[in-house]
């Protein structure tokens, strides 16, 4: 066996920074891709039939398509369609967060969806407007559904974000490949680096669950 | 005070109602029975625009409600709905499920709610429930509520439909004792109901409807007794 640890020790500090590069445009991410989602979950159980197709064919495009190939195409087709020099900090969280808005806008209509029609009849039979409706009765109960779901998308998203390497983003897998061609070995920067996302997913886990568990208290 | 004309109601190529014309008095308890799939319950949510007639008038008031122009939602307040199913909001405790519509629906005060509240739950026997959330309750005691709920927003008429199809048989009488207590109380009701002894009993009228049509209405007694089709005969035949 020749594994040396021992020398990427010099190389933590740079590999530990890149756990909060990756955070950093994965959180924003996060957050685009779920207001975004969000809006987008509204047009779809909207009465807005045209709006509603263009949410689904938007929806079927980022499923449709690889990651790489969306995060590919915004980081070279941005300079060369407008001349804007995109970074690649802005590319990711542009790819990632229209992305994710595709997955999150499906899981909230779903678990919208998935609310017994009797909630709504009820509602509207005590003459309860749409806004109030929606807000105090629908949702509340579609959260039971949603929210497993989004935990499940945030974490994927996660690990996903390693793909942001290929357009030289310094975060936590590209400093990896950084290191082992500094010091000419792999295994050891990889399996560091896959400890950290490890433990990344792990929190999310935790987290995710301990939603799950408060959510069930409430039944 | 509702007056229903030439109303058709289908759903795709399936027409459910087929010309329905009848009116209900004020105060006055109608029933509604009929074989399975003969059109009882959605003709009973026309009357709320639960559904939406494909053709036809449905008057509250004097109001055609199936105008587009009109606020169903002020419609709705005149109008309790009971359903099979409950549809109680199971996140809201019994308190919050009565008050909630009449404090956002027509502005009430917390304080004037809940004393209302508290009054209706102890007309259906269910005061001690009043911090009970619905998934603790029996099928019963959660029709109860949903009747309390729908009275807490003081409707003109009441909707009950198949209010005890969903129960198990002991529970049936608890509910249908609070049903016959409103009539008696002068509430303007239609009940859509399985319940021959029931509909027997309370109703100034049955409106028997097969196939999505009215084929008979009649007082109670005569109707029990000698109904006036063939097919009302060979309908009681098999369920009395």
């Amino acid at each position: 066996m020749n594994l040396d640890f021992s020398q990427i020790v010099p190389y933590i500090p740079f590999m530990l920074e890149g756990v909060w590069v990756t955070l950093q445009f994965v959180i924003i991410a996060i957050i685009f891709g779920f207001i975004l989602g969000s809006l987008i979950a509204l047009v779809k159980i909207s009465r807005f039939t045209l709006l509603k197709w263009l949410a689904d064919f938007y929806t079927s495009i980022f499923r449709g398509t690889p990651l790489i190939l969306q995060l590919l195409l915004i980081y070279y087709a941005v300079p060369q369609l407008t001349g804007y020099d995109i970074s690649p900090f802005l590319s990711a969280i542009l790819t990632f967060g229209l992305n994710s808005s595709a997955y999150v806008s499906e899981i909230i209509r779903a678990g919208i969806q998935a609310v017994d029609k009797g909630q709504r009849e009820a509602a509207e039979a005590l003459g309860i407007p749409y806004r109030p409706m929606m807000i105090k009765i629908i949702l509340p109960q579609a959260m039971k559904n949603i929210l497993p779901a989004l935990m499940n998308e945030f974490i994927t998203l996660t690990k996903e974000s390693a793909l942001v390497s290929v357009i030289s983003y310094l975060d936590l897998m590209r400093r990896a490949q950084v290191v082992s061609s500094d010091i000419y070995r792999s295994f050891e920067p990889l399996l560091f680096v896959g400890l950290l996302y490890y433990a990344m997913v792990m929190v999310l886990t935790l987290i995710g669950k301990y939603v799950e568990r408060r959510m069930r208290a409430s039944d | 005070m509702i007056n229903v004309e030439k109303l058709h109601k289908s759903f795709g190529e399936t027409e459910v109602l087929h010309d329905i014309n009848t009116s209900i008095e004020r105060g006055e308890v109608v029933t509604i029975i009929g074989p399975s799939g003969s059109g009882k319950s959605t003709f009973l949510r026309c009357l709320n625009l639960l559904e939406q007639p494909t053709s036809g008038q449905v008057l509250v008031n004097d109001e055609d409600i199936t105008n587009p122009n009109i606020n169903i939602l002020n419609i709705r307040q005149q109008i309790g709905m009971v359903f099979q199913h409950f549809h109680l909001f199971p996140h809201m405790n019994v308190l919050e499920n009565l008050t909630y519509a009449p404090m956002t629906v027509k502005g009430e005060s917390k304080v004037e709610a809940k004393q209302k509240a508290e009054q209706l739950l102890a007309k259906v026997g269910l005061s001690e429930k009043l911090e009970a959330f619905p998934n603790s309750l029996s099928g019963g005691q959660k029709q109860r509520v949903a009747i309390a709920r729908a009275l807490a927003m003081e409707p003109d008429l009441m909707l009950f439909d198949e209010p005890t199809s969903a129960l198990d048989p002991e529970m049936v009488k608890e509910v249908l004792d609070v049903i016959k207590d409103l009539a008696h109380s002068g509430m303007t009701m239609a009940v859509v109901t399985h319940e021959m002894g029931f509909a027997k009993e309370v109703a100034d009228r049955i409106i028997f409807m097969d196939e999505g049509k009215i084929v008979e209405e009649s007082e109670p007694k005569s109707f029990f007794e000698k109904p006036d089709s063939e097919r009302a005969q060979s309908f009681l035949d098999k369920v009395l």
